[in-house]
Order: C-alpha cells, then structure tokens, then sequence
C-alpha cells in the first residue's frame, strides 16, 4: 500500500490568495493512499523543502505529491530534496496549481474544487510512478567530421585542439573545399588559398587527426556516444606510403583532356592527378574512370614505367573500414546550379555565360588563365562584362523559393576584380535587392559601386541571345519605371543558387538526420539548436544545412565542435529514464508482443529493433520488438500505436494515464495500490 | 439544466501545449475553470482509448492538444495523433457519437491566449450540448436496447 505525502504550497498569495489551500490539504489526507497532507506558505524555500524531508522519513513515505508551480519550473528543485531524504527523485511529481489554476480563475469554490481534483490525480499517478535511475551511456571519445571544406576543417581543428581524437573523411582526393576553388574573398579581398592552406596543412599534420581522403561514409550505426561509422576507402590506385609526390606521373599520362573539377570545368587535368598544387595530401591519384590501363583492359601502363619509386599499383581495390566514433560533424558543403539550367539563358549553350564560381577560377592565379580574365570561347579579354545576381535563388519558378545568401556579395567581389584587372571594361550587374549583412559587407558593395564605378542595375534580365559575336543581353531597369535595358556583353557571369550536394537525400537517410523541401540538412531548433540534428550526437557545420558564407560556415563549426567537446567531455552520458520498453516475461510467451513491427515504422529515432527469441538449441520461437534505450526519446508514439498494449513507457505508463483519467471521475474503479 | 457545469479533460502534449498553458497562467489570462489538464510526453503517446475511457467514466467534453504540424519536439508525434485522431472520429461518428465533445487542436508554447480562448470555447459548446449520459444510461439499463437508450436520452 502507498503512502503519500502530499505538500500544497501557497506561493505567497500567488496561490493561497485564490484557492483554499488548507481544505485542499484537507481533502488531499483523505484520499486513499494518502499518509500525510500539509500546506505551508513557500514549499520551494529552504524550510518548506525541509519540510518534506522531514515528512519523508516521519510517515515514512513511498511517494510525493508537491501541488505548486508548474513543474517546468521546480520539477527539479523538489525531485533533488525526495531523493535527498533516501526516496527515488521519480517518486516526486508536481500538481501543477499556479499556472494551470489560480492564476487563470477567479476566487471560487470552482477554483478550489479544480485544485483538489488535480492533486487527486496526480496522487493516482505517483502512486503508480516507478524508481529509475538515469540511463548511462559510455561515450568513445572520437568525431568523425565529414568533409573536408573550411567548415570540416574548423570543426576537426577545434575537436583535436581539445584532446579528442578526429577522424575527418573527404570524397575528393584533396581537402579544402569550394574555399580552395576561390580566388579572392569578401570583404577584406584577401586571397583564399593564402588563409586557408595553412588550416589544411595543419589537419595533416596534427597527431590527433586521421584524414582519409578519397572516402565515403557508407552507413552510419548506433547511437550518441556509441556510432559505428562504415568508410569506403576508393581505391588510389598509388600507394601514398611509398608515393613522394614527386609528380612524374602527372607529366607523363598520356590522357590530358579530362574537364577539370577543380576548375570548374574551364581547365583539362590527367588522368592521374593532383586536383590542385596546394593540394593536401599532395600526392596523386588515378582516376579509373578515364585512365585507358582501366577502360581498356591494361593498355599504357606509363605512370608505372615512370615512377622510381615504383608507388603505383593499379591492383589497388576499394576497401571498407569500420571505425568507432562517438559524434559526427556533418560538413558537406553544398553545391551551385549550373548555367544549363536557364533556358532563358541559352541552356548552357553559349561558352561565355559561366557559373561565379568559373569566374573565381578566371579570377584566380592558380587558374586556367592565371588570374587574367579571359572568355572561355576564344581567350580575349572582355571588355563589357555583365553579372546577374538571383540566377535560380528567390525564383519559385524554378522550385529555389530561398536566397543563397552569398551571391550579392561575391557578385560585388566579383565585379570589382574584373574592374582591377580590366581597367578600362565595363561592368554591370543585374539585381533584385542587395543583401549585404554582415560585417563591412554593405560598405563593400558601395565601394564597387562608388569607387570601383561598377553599374548596378536594379531589375532581372529576360533573356540572352548571340548576335555578332556578342552576348545580347536583355533586361530592364525597374529604377526607371521598368525602362527596358540592352546590354551587348563580352561575357555574362550568372550567380547561380547555391544547392544541396547530389546524394545528400541519400546520406541523410544514412545518417538518419532530417532534411528540408531543398535536400538541405534540418538543424533541430532552427534558432535554439541550429547546430544539432535531430540524432543526439550528430552536428551540423557549413553549407550543407543552407548556403553560408565563410565567416558564417566557420562560426558554425566551432559551435559543433564545441558541442561534441562538450559530449567528449565525460566519460559517461546520463539521459532522462522516461522511455519506452517491450515487456518480457517468461516461456512460453516470452513476450506479448506479435512481431508486427508497425513500431519499428513510426519510430522517428529508430530505435525499434527487431529481436530474436530463440531457444537452447538456436532454434528460432519468435521475432518481437526491442526498443534501444540509447535511441529511444521517449515520445511515446509506439505505446499508444502497439495493438497488443506490448509497448509501455517508463513515467507515462498505461497504468498511471489511465488512473489519473479515472481519479477525476471515478475513483471507486480504481484498485488500491 | 442552467446550473450545469461541464467536465472537461485535456490531454495535452508537455512541449507545446502544457508550456502554452503554463503561458496563460503567466499572463494571467482568466479562462473558464471547467478543465482538467492531463500531461503526456507527446500527443503520439496519447492512447485513444483514453478518451473512450474518459467519456465511460464521466468527462463531458475532452480536449487534445500538441504542437503544431512540422513543431513536434519529437519530429512526427503530432503527425501520428492527426492520423490517429482522423480514424477515431470516423468511428465515432459512425457509432453515433457526438463529436463535437472533442476538441482537437494545436497550441504552442506561445500561445497562451489561443489555449484560453479553446478552453472557453469548449465549455460553452459542452455547456450547450448537456452533459454526457449516454454511457451511464446504458450503465443504468445494463446491456440495453437501443431504444430504451433513446428513450432514456429523450427521457
């Protein structure tokens, strides 16, 4: 049989001045079960917390009722006084008479009578509470950051710097990014590559990072603290052990015409390849799919010949790895619609519309061009240069509701470069609204537009066609009454939308974290927690939740960084125990669970699994549902779903919900416990 | 019949609509006292059985209330108790069951005021249609006729 305390607390007169707090107490001691009821005037004060202490070992109480505020504000307070006095803290709930109660009716009998029902039922319900104790999870002490972008690189910096061990894994063959692919960055105008090699070099370099380039994540187990990441490891086709990229390789593969990604499809690279000379590890590798030993059966063999040092294996094959990591850090990075999307446009026809970031690669000395801003049609510098920004973005025509947010200001960087290099060109931009928050951001758009004399046009271009050689480009100018604009342009610059990477429908789902209308990855609070997912122990950094600028990417992965040193930071992780669970009892039902497994589909943690019930022999007797307490969150949606009531919930459990409906109407029902 | 005050549950979810109603009273927001707040995690975990049972045991009206659609702290709960709650009242109506003693609705943390304005709303409309008898009347018949349970309901 319980024994209930019961504690109703005046708040002052917060309570007390509208409900009857000495009758509540009064009928509160006689309801079954009850061994001891009292008011006092402030139960959360040092004396009224005594005061159940003190109650807790004098009527020797199983249970606590304390009627007060709403417990999502002293929950906690009165949990840690129970457990203080020798009683389980999950004995302890709160009646919640403050918010719910007097300070939203008047000074009534009603008012009173409400108060005494709410302390009945959440006596009907304590009676029923169980002890538990915190789940506890051990953590292994290692992050796995994916991608290797300004974003990966910050956030496995940041880990390392903080004792953790990383494990960073980038697709390409080199890390750095789009940030590598830049020319020139906003608003300081300071080179890319110059602040970020040394970032990449460091990742290298640092004794608690394990890079592995040339990598994919292929499937993602487990549970925070405990993930079991699966990596494919492409095959090199060198051994980078004994490689000493001394490049010989490079200058001697026969096969030089493959569209290069790295310039964005301006340049040619080999089949065996550097991506870049700043690349990091910098050390090569063959592309199968267009190196001939591969595509046709064993011819060349040239890179072989050459080597001295005999690295090149073309036996090589893709390999798995299992690793233990205890975080992820998700930076992806994002990708930019291409110019064969605008029909309008001319579908990509026309050699010299080009993608911003074709230009960053024209505008870059690393570049096709070394830095001079040539056409791609025919190598002349053009002397009339047209930029449109919102090429896709903020267009629900083209399914981009959104802005990409950093196509205004690269347009202004963008502009301003060719003006530096072409002092004589003109250049003009076509605008819907400049967006240029940020530090100096808007300062730097007046500069290209005042100092720099760039022409910014406010209004959309409706087409572009060739004529003689040159681009013609129409538009209007919605400054000047929607004053019709042409433009007979040597080159057109699109700022296309930034997008989500192809496949990272598909890696979310591997990953098991939300992803928007756009295939962009879901933050779980888009202001509260806009790095975590909504996987414990899975972050988000960069581009790959919405299109970001590099201050912006960088500040996020810190945060997840942060985040995961934070998680890193004990050995053990303790969650709140109100979970769900699967009865077991003992042969021959086992459990009574059916096997139907409609759980396992509305889990949006997955944390239903599938268990096998077998008997000394390894004979199978039965499939049933298992729930991992390390995923489960306990929202509970698979107890109200299961059909055979096999799935109940530690804190709102079938019994306590149904004794608290049946203690407000008929209590004569209820059975003593 | 004019001194007749209903009684009215709400299961609500602790995210969105118990913290809304913790807002109302912050904000001192004075709504009718008819109601009787049940906490669960999420409206997911709300059993449709409950209802039954509460309406078997004596509530006069019932309110269910979460979070918003695309708000629910647990992603999809929210979802799952519209689904839910589309079929139960189905059923309902199927068996005859007025449902217009059920309140389903979505109020969020912020929404303190909307809360009040539910509560009230339901009251009165509970107030209008009486209480609830058909389940104690087929108590008080035993297994009864379907007319003697008319009978009684006109009675």
């Amino acid at each position: 049989m319980s024994r209930i305390g019961v504690f109703i607390c005046h708040c002052g007169e917060n309570i007390g001045g509208t409900v009857d707090c000495e009758k509540v107490a009064e009928t509160a001691a006689k309801y079954p079960g009850v061994a001891y009821s009292v008011d006092y005037k402030y139960m959360c004060s040092d004396p009224g917390q005594n005061m159940i202490k003190d109650a807790i070992k004098e009527h020797k109480l199983t249970g606590v009722v304390v009627a007060a505020c709403s417990p999502r504000m002293h929950e906690p307070t009165f949990r840690k006084a129970v457990s203080e006095a020798g009683i389980n803290p999950f004995l302890c709930e709160m009646a919640n008479l403050r918010e719910h109660c007097s300070w939203v009716h008047l000074k009534d009998d009603s008012t009173t009578e409400k108060a005494e029902e709410l302390v009945k039922v959440l006596v009907e319900k304590v009676k029923r509470n169980q002890p538990l104790e915190p789940i506890k999870v051990p953590v292994t002490k290692t992050a796995l950051v994916l991608g290797g972008g300004i974003a990966g690189i910050q956030a496995a910096l940041d880990i390392a710097n903080s004792g953790h061990k990383v494990i960073m894994i980038e697709k390409s063959p080199s890390i750095g990014g789009h940030m590598s692919q830049l020319s020139e960055t906003f608003p300081t105008l300071d080179c890319s590559q110059c602040i970020l090699t040394p970032r990449m070099v460091e990742v290298a370099q640092h004794p608690n990072i394990t890079l592995y380039t040339y990598a994919e994540l292929v499937g993602l187990d487990g549970f925070i603290g405990n993930f079991q990441a699966s990596i494919k490891l492409k095959a090199k086709s060198i051994d980078h052990d004994i490689c000493n990229g001394c490049g010989d390789c490079i200058a001697k593969c026969p096969i030089k015409k493959i569209p290069d990604e790295f310039n964005a499809g301006l340049g040619t690279r080999t089949a065996v390849y550097v991506p870049f000379p700043q690349a990091v590890p910098n050390k090569p590798v063959i592309d199968r799919e267009n190196c001939t030993y591969f595509t046709r059966d064993g011819k060349c063999g040239l890179c072989a010949k050459v080597c001295t040092k005999g690295a090149i294996d073309y036996s090589q094959k893709d390999e798995i790895i299992t690793i233990d990591v205890g975080a992820v850090v998700v930076a992806t990075g994002f990708d930019i619609k291409g110019t064969d999307f605008f029909p309008e446009y001319g579908y990509g026809r026309y050699k010299d519309v080009i993608t911003g970031l074709q230009f960053e690669r024209l505008a870059s000395a690393s570049g096709p061009t070394l830095g001079e801003i040539k056409r791609p049609s025919d190598g002349k510098v053009p002397q009339n240069i047209v930029f449109i920004a919102c090429a896709g973005s903020r267009d629900p025509a083209k399914g981009i509701e959104y802005c990409s947010k950093i196509c205004c200001m690269y347009t202004a960087k963008h502009a301003m470069l060719y003006k530096h290099k072409v002092h004589q060109g003109k250049a003009s931009v076509f605008y819907m609204d400049i967006r240029a928050g940020g530090k100096m951001y808007e300062e730097f758009v007046r500069r290209a537009i005042e100092e720099d004399d760039v022409n910014y046009i406010r209004g959309r271009v409706s087409r572009i066609y060739e004529k003689n050689g040159k681009l013609i480009v129409k538009g209007v100018d919605t400054l000047l009454d929607a004053y019709p604009v042409e433009i007979e342009a040597d080159m057109v610059v699109l700022a296309t939308a930034g997008i989500a990477n192809e496949g990272s429908e598909e890696l979310a789902q591997s990953l098991h974290i939300s992803y928007d209308q756009h295939n962009f990855f879901a933050e779980a609070h888009p202001k509260l927690k806009p790095v975590e997912t909504n996987t414990a122990g899975i972050m988000l950094a960069g581009a790959c939740q919405s299109p970001k600028d590099i201050p912006d990417s960088v500040s996020q992965a810190s945060g997840a960084a942060v985040k995961v040193a934070a998680l890193f930071s004990k050995d053990e992780l303790t969650r709140d125990p109100l979970i769900a669970y699967v009865n077991r009892c003992g042969p021959p039902t086992y459990s009574t669970c059916v096997g139907c497994f409609l759980c396992v589909s509305v889990c949006p943690y997955l944390a239903i699994e599938k268990e096998q019930i077998k008997d000394r022999n390894g004979n199978l007797i039965k499939e049933v549902a298992k729930i991992n307490p390390g995923l489960c969150q306990g929202c509970g949606t698979c107890v109200a779903l299961c059909r055979s009531k096999s799935i109940d919930i530690y804190g709102y459990s079938h019994s306590q919900v149904f004794a608290e409906v049946m203690a407000l109407f008929n209590e004569r029902s209820l059975e003593n416990v | 019949m004019s001194n007749f005050e209903p009684k009215i549950i709400a299961f609500v979810c602790n995210w969105c609509t118990y913290a809304g109603a913790d807002l109302a009273g912050t904000s001192r927001i004075k709504y009718a006292p008819n109601v009787r707040i049940v906490r669960f995690p999420c409206t997911g975990r709300i059993d449709f059985m409950l209802l039954l049972k509460a309406l078997q045991t004596g509530a006069d009206g019932i309110i269910v209330s979460g979070c918003h659609p695309a708000d629910c702290h647990y992603t999809a709960g929210n979802y799952h108790a519209r689904r839910r709650w589309i079929i139960f009242k189905s059923l309902l109506d199927f068996v005859g069951f007025d449902t217009g003693r059920i309140t389903f609705s979505w109020v969020s943390a912020a929404e303190g005021a909307k809360w009040a304005q539910i509560v009230n709303e339901t009251v009165d409309k509970i107030r209008d249609l009486g209480p609830y008898t058909d389940y104690s009347n087929l108590n008080k018949l035993g297994v009864g006729t379907i007319t003697e349970v008319l009978n009684a309901r006109t009675a």
